[in-house]
């Protein structure tokens, strides 16, 4: 017998098992796999996929949390990170490509149960949950993680979803409650052990991406020490804190009463976790080159220098990922400064604007791709609009810019500010594309720098300011809270979120339709329906010229090969997903 | 010592930390003014200062709280007085449920982490100390040694050589020397531990060493070179002063004509600029601290700043210059044992 036909048989039967591999598609199932280490290899599959238990993941984070406490986070990998030692009603599923999109319940059983037009939400809660002491969790702990993450006094960093939707009658904090278990807050009802009830003040169709929010994760009032919770959270994930030396690193270990057959989503592999803040953000870089580190914790993507040398090369660029995000980098004009009050000066910015230099201030393609619109390919319910010829005009359409300034009455151009944050250097590269770009057209910018930390408290994010600055343009950026039409639009386009008091990524979207049709999506329960809503919304902001959509970001990411199971989740907005990475044994 | 001489010297010594404290005092007005007088002069309200340290999506009722939690709205020189207070007294601060009580000095109450700032400064010390302490044996050690003999041996290939490495020393700047040492020591050779890494001197004296010698090798480097220059060039004047001639004359050895006489005279400069730089160093190191990733005074500084987190910045700035009053008055007394001519007045 020759070796031929066996070898063809083992390679047939070899791919069959690969083809089946990769189609597995039951409800279970990880999602596409591959072996293979090639540049986006845990894009839309999971590279490496591993059962195999033990090791430490070593992560490190360039800068620090704003906090680990579930009631006082805002920071995207804290939210990814945070599913390792706490369990909220509701997650993404931790699978790769638009799967991981979808919502499925962690700490409850299934996703809520609306009623009363989706005024009231009900979740059941898993029975034998443990906090990491041994302790059962019930559903007061849920409302109890959710009361307290309301004081915004305590607590500042957090969202404030809840806060704004919940029938609160007044309630503000539970450390303000009179009532003897702290759990006085009307709007959130625990008829049993295993019951939550939310009463919201106006229906919200899309309640789940609120369950999903780090506030659900429960909180034993009786180990609650306020600011100082962050110090030892207690888990009711499969880790628990070791040490927490707060500003310098921390260790997790195995939780001892976390029980697996509670918890269908978390592979938890590794056996100990160790993450080192505040480390130099080169030196984070070399070290996963060098294989001393696993995980860049903030996920923003590697720095310029070692970006330039994963692209060039090979052996280096099959271990890097580009990832994308949902985000929007893009430019608010505002309505408030004349002549941009008329819509015809507004479009001629959107179409003199070299889209391309728009592209290179960011980066080039590995920093994103060309937006025509606002919302991100990643949002589901993404439908391209390209009302200015930005794809076929990357250069910018000079005539017809020149049209709209004839109908606008300033046939020779005008002048007018662009405000940008001083330490961002693709923001100042962006501010003088622009300027040079428009210029084309006789739109003379006048660049004006603000130190970030105050960039939207103060200047570019405080109405008043930049009407009496007459900030024409304002360089702006997004990332959804969650992959989701109102997660990434309601707060840069709804007109009712704009405080005079500052602090607003929106200010130049002010259009009654839109806020009619975001209303409308909030008591749509169907999905489909709701998120031809937000498309629409998408080209109604567009057609009224507010908006210049600069780039839908990607960033690159590098994953060593210690690294197994790992891929990037859709649902996390770029990052990788924590709660299932294993290492190399 | 005469009893008079000891006297004279306890007096000025006493003097001279009444004088810290009144500097010290000063410098603190001035820091608070800046950060707490300026924006408002420039227009800033108690609620924008406040908008710094609430949610991104905040309301201007959380806004109102925060601005009254942090006293904000209080005339400034009651927040000046709280800060005193706090400094002399402890202060109490709401953390929630209860309220925790920041022994004296306290130095106020971190308006980003809810953290006391005083413990941070303390823990962070520990670091910016043991950095500072070894790096200026290194560079101290280094320095003079190369810089006396590249003077004793003026135009020589070692001469050459050494103000050529000391010239490389001062150009190159840490956050290079530092990653490029990272790469190749720790990463490729694996001879030391990666950035980031501090053990206590008190839990392993060795393994604090092994920690250190990176970032105190990058750190001397740059100031061994400064050193070596200058000690260079004031051992080549000394050593053609008329009392070396004449100790040589005097069939003195060699040896205790360049150490007694020579470098005993060149040194005067060099430890009055080695106060200055310990001291500045102890107010923290900011470049070695961020390229090695160290958890010192320097990179919580920096952090600081960068967040606007007020009261942090408050008290390194009051560390920074008790470390530099102190080194100061230690390089004075210090002239009087270096230097027989000088005597405290």
């Amino acid at each position: 017998m020759s070796r031929r036909p066996a070898v063809a048989a083992a390679a047939l039967g070899a791919a069959l098992i690969m083809v089946l591999a990769s189609c597995n598609k039951g409800p279970d199932a990880p999602g596409p796999t591959t072996q293979n280490p090639e540049f986006n290899a845990a894009v839309g599959k999971v590279f490496k996929p591993s059962d195999v238990k033990g090791g430490t993941l070593r992560m490190a984070n360039s800068g620090d949390w704003d906090s680990l406490d579930p009631a006082d986070t805002y920071y995207g990998f804290s939210w990814d990170f945070i599913r390792f030692y706490g369990r909220a009603l509701v997650m993404f599923a931790p699978k790769p490509g638009p799967d991981g999109n979808k919502l499925i319940p962690d700490l409850a059983e299934s996703l809520g149960t609306p009623s009363d037009g989706a005024k009231t939400w009900t979740y059941k809660i898993r029975k034998n949950l443990k906090f990491e002491d041994g302790t059962p969790i019930t559903s007061k702990d849920v409302k109890y993680g959710v009361e307290r993450a309301l004081d915004k006094e305590t607590f500042p960093n957090g969202p404030t979803y809840f806060n704004d939707f919940l029938d609160l009658q007044g309630y503000t904090s539970p450390y303000k409650d009179p009532s003897p278990d702290k759990l006085g807050l009307k709007a959130i009802e625990t008829p049993d052990d295993n019951t939550i009830v939310f009463h919201l003040k106006a229906p919200f169709s899309g309640f789940d991406y609120f369950a999903m929010l780090p506030a659900t994760i429960p909180v034993p009032a009786s180990k609650d020490t306020g600011t100082k919770y962050k110090e030892h959270v207690i888990s009711s994930g499969p880790y628990m804190f070791e040490t927490n030396n707060l500003q310098k690193n921390f260790t997790l270990v195995r939780n001892p009463n976390w029980d697996p057959a509670t918890d269908p989503n978390r592979k938890a592999l590794p056996d100990r976790i160790e993450v080192a803040l505040n480390v130099n953000a080169d030196d984070i870089d070399n070290r996963l080159l060098s294989g001393d580190l696993d995980v860049d914790v903030a996920g923003t993507g590697v720095q310029p220098a070692t970006q330039g040398k994963l692209l060039a090369d090979a052996n280096l660029k099959k271990n890097a990922d580009t990832a994308a995000l949902a985000r929007l980098w893009y430019t608010s004009i505002n309505s408030d400064v004349a002549p941009l009050d008329n819509i015809h000066c507004r479009k001629a910015v959107l179409f003199a604007t070299d889209h391309e230099g728009y592209q290179r201030a960011y980066g080039g393609s590995t920093g994103g791709d060309i937006a025509t619109n606002m919302m991100p390919p990643l949002v589901p319910g993404f439908a391209k609009v390209d009302l200015y010829n930005f794809e076929s005009k990357k250069n910018g359409d000079l005539d017809s810019a020149k049209t709209e300034l004839q109908q606008c009455g300033q046939p020779n151009g005008f002048e007018t500010n662009m405000s940008y944050r001083a330490e961002r250097p693709k923001e100042k590269a962006l501010a003088e594309s622009l300027q040079q770009s428009l210029a084309r057209v006789g739109i003379k910018l006048t660049l004006r720098p603000f130190p970030q930390g105050d960039y939207f408290k103060l200047y570019a994010g405080k109405p008043q300011y930049a009407r009496d600055n007459k900030l024409g343009l304002m360089s702006n950026g997004w990332g959804a809270d969650w992959p989701d039409g109102f997660g990434f639009l309601q707060q840069i386009v709804d007109s009712r979120v704009i405080r005079e008091s500052g602090g607003n990524t929106n200010l130049t979207v002010k259009i009654p339709d839109v806020d009619r049709m975001l209303d409308e999506a909030l008591q749509t329960t169907d999905t489909a329906a709701r998120e031809k809503i937000w498309s629409q919304i998408d080209k109604r902001v567009m057609e009224e010229a507010v908006v210049l959509p600069g780039i839908w970001a990607k960033v690159l990411l590098y994953r060593p090969p210690t690294l197994t199971n790992v891929f990037v989740s859709d649902g996390l907005g770029g990052y990788y997903e924590f709660v299932q990475m294993g290492v190399k044994q | 010592m005469p009893a008079t001489a000891a006297d004279a010297v306890i007096r000025y010594i006493i003097r001279r930390l009444l004088a810290t404290v009144l500097l010290l005092f000063i410098v603190s007005i001035i820091t608070f003014a800046i950060f707490f007088l300026v924006p408002r002069l420039a227009g800033a309200t108690a609620d924008d200062l406040a908008s710094r340290y609430v949610g991104k999506t905040a309301d201007a009722e959380t806004v109102r709280q925060m601005a009254d939690k942090l006293g904000f709205h209080d005339p400034l020189y009651v927040q000046y007085g709280r800060f005193v207070k706090s400094v002399v007294l402890g202060a109490d601060y709401s953390v929630g449920p209860t309220t925790m009580h920041c022994p004296a000095p306290c130095f106020g109450y971190s308006f980003i982490t809810q953290n006391p700032v005083w413990p941070d400064l303390v823990d962070r010390m520990r670091v910016t100390m043991s950095l500072a302490a070894g790096a200026a044996v290194i560079w101290l050690l280094a320095g003079v040694a190369t810089g006396v003999l590249s003077a004793l041996r003026k135009g020589s290939v070692f001469d050459r050589a050494a103000m050529g490495t000391a010239l490389a020393g001062v150009s190159l700047p840490i956050f290079f020397t530092g990653l490029l040492s990272l790469s190749i020591f720790a990463y490729k050779l694996r001879w030391f531990p990666p950035g980031g890494s501090f053990t206590p001197i008190t839990e392993d004296p060795i393994q604090w060493a092994y920690d250190l010698t990176l970032p105190w090798i990058t750190l001397a480097f740059l100031n061994a070179a400064a050193y070596a220059r200058l000690t260079r060039a004031g051992m080549l004047e000394t050593m053609n002063e008329d009392y070396i001639r004449t100790a040589r004359a005097k069939g003195l050895p060699e040896r205790t004509v360049v150490v007694k006489h020579g470098l005993r005279s060149a040194l005067t400069p060099i430890t009055t600029i080695f106060g200055l730089d310990l001291g500045i160093l102890l107010g923290g190191a900011v470049l070695t601290e961020s390229t090695y990733s160290l958890p010192g005074i320097g990179k919580y500084a920096i952090d600081a700043i960068v967040n606007n987190d007020l009261p942090k910045v408050l008290g390194v700035v009051m560390v920074g210059s008790f470390f530099i009053i102190i080194a100061n008055l230690i390089v004075d007394l210090l002239y009087a044992v270096i230097d027989p001519r000088v005597r405290l007045a």
